[in-house]
């Protein structure tokens, strides 16, 4: 198919989700509304739950089953790339030479690298309570490691994440997850049902029942996913050589 | 007033995702991709989803970014060095 | 027309990232307008779950029934989405990688010319 009349089939068809999606939104309730009966019954379930945060009640209890399906696409995600990006047979590892790093850099990464992996850690730990959860506190945590690659080098950082253990805790807190649910079965009620634990105090760590520690899973399974994506395309872009003349 | 500020912050996310989709240099591209992330972070404050902010400001401001970085050096990186084979 | 604007720029991303995915002639910049076109779900959802007037949905220093709250459910949607969005990113990136590796080339139309 030549290029322009690609172009005329994209502007038609573009036209004409253009045209549907707009009759759609039209149709929407209308932006700021009072009606929001899901919403409601979610915070009213949350308050009863004596969770804080109503956002990670909707994800580690309310729907459960759906944080369940989102984890397996990640730890399948991470698999495929771990696959992908290996060593292939026609390629060889070429250590990077050390460069030097430019003072103020190597001394705000050393500085902040601490402070954001406590607040990726925190941001996990409070997921119940206040914004945050497994989630993002992973990210936070994982991306925080990887200054030490700013602010030493290429080999620090390979010294303090050993992929290979991150691997094994990815998978770990996948388990932990199922495991998690399959209390629930065991305890004679449903799979990922949050009956299994006291609710505890409202607003205090321990609150919530099973909230917590599917959230604590969650959060160790992230961070491991996200070191060990940002550790296989970190070796392809700086290590990995392919066999010249190949 | 709060209307007037989602207003603004609604049609920076389209001018910032244009510029993104606009700019067809890859490594370019992921430094407007980490600018609109944060401009979406901050139009998920103003919408009142803290949880969804901080994750977008992870996310979209750090790590999708830097996949893409070290995609396009691996990417150059390659063909320099087969370039480098074939002259050699 | 404003108690449909935030659809509508939702509406925009999304087309704006069909075009940049339709006409993109690197695949890493293809996956990058991938990204935009996932944003504009999320700023969908969160307009949905919008109230005029309402405090998010914590109540960690806030007082059950004291404010209306904004819905918690769609949140919690976006939420998760991004962080495995970018995951799947990364797995896409690592498909483009492999591209690379086997034909010398991210350009979609160079590589429909190396099939034909």
């Amino acid at each position: 198919m030549s290029r322009r009349l690609r172009l005329a089939v994209l502007a038609v068809g573009g036209t004409g989700l253009a045209a549907l999606l707009v009759l759609a939104c039209l149709d929407l309730p209308s932006f700021g509304g009072r009606w929001h009966p899901y919403g409601e019954a979610a915070v009213r379930a949350s308050l009863d739950r004596h969770t804080a945060n109503t956002v990670a009640f909707v994800n580690f209890d309310l729907r459960a089953h759906d944080t369940l399906g989102e984890m397996s696409i990640l730890f399948a995600a991470v698999v495929g790339c771990v696959v992908l990006l290996r060593q292939a047979r026609d390629e060889h590892r070429e250590p990077p030479q050390p460069s030097d790093v430019a003072p103020p850099v190597r001394r705000y990464a050393l500085l902040v690298l601490p402070v954001a992996l406590v607040v990726g850690l925190y941001v996990v730990a409070h997921g119940q309570l206040s914004p945050g959860g497994g989630f993002q506190g992973g990210v936070v945590a994982a991306t925080a490691l990887h200054l030490l690659y700013l602010g030493a080098d290429y080999r620090a950082l390979e010294r303090v994440r050993p992929i290979g253990t991150y691997e094994v805790t990815d998978a770990l807190g996948t388990c932990a997850y199922l495991v998690v649910g399959l209390a629930g079965v065991l305890a004679g009620t449903a799979f990922l049902a949050n009956t299994l634990l006291p609710y505890g105090t409202f607003n205090t760590l321990s609150s919530g029942g099973t909230v917590p520690l599917l959230n604590a899973a969650i959060g160790m399974e992230v961070t491991s996913a996200v070191v060990v994506l940002l550790a296989r395309f970190l070796d392809q872009a700086v290590e990995i050589e392919e066999e010249q003349g190949s | 007033m709060a209307d007037a500020v989602i207003v603004v912050v609604l049609l920076l996310v389209a001018a910032t995702a244009t510029a993104a989709v606009a700019t067809r240099d890859p490594s370019r591209q992921a430094l407007v991709l980490s600018l609109q992330g944060v401009v979406l972070a901050v139009l998920f404050t103003v919408l009142q989803a803290p949880d969804v902010a901080l994750s977008q400001l992870a996310v979209g401001s750090a790590l999708t970014p830097l996949l893409i970085m070290l995609s396009v050096r691996k990417v150059r990186r390659r063909a320099r060095t087969t370039d480098e084979g074939g002259d050699g | 027309m404003t108690h449909v604007f935030p659809y509508l720029i939702a509406v925009w991303i999304f087309l704006v990232g069909c075009y940049g995915l339709a006409t993109s002639r690197n695949l890493i910049h293809a996956v990058g307008c991938l990204a935009v076109c996932q944003s504009a779900t999320y700023v969908l959802l969160l307009a949905v779950g919008y109230r005029d007037g309402a405090t998010a949905p914590v109540f960690s220093d806030l007082e059950p029934g004291t404010r209306p709250l904004v819905d918690p459910v769609v949140q919690a949607l976006a939420l998760t989405d991004i962080v495995v969005g970018a995951t799947v990113t990364a797995l896409l990136l690592a498909l483009v990688l492999q591209v690379a590796k086997r034909h010398g080339t991210v350009d979609p139309d160079e590589l429909s010319e190396l099939r034909g």
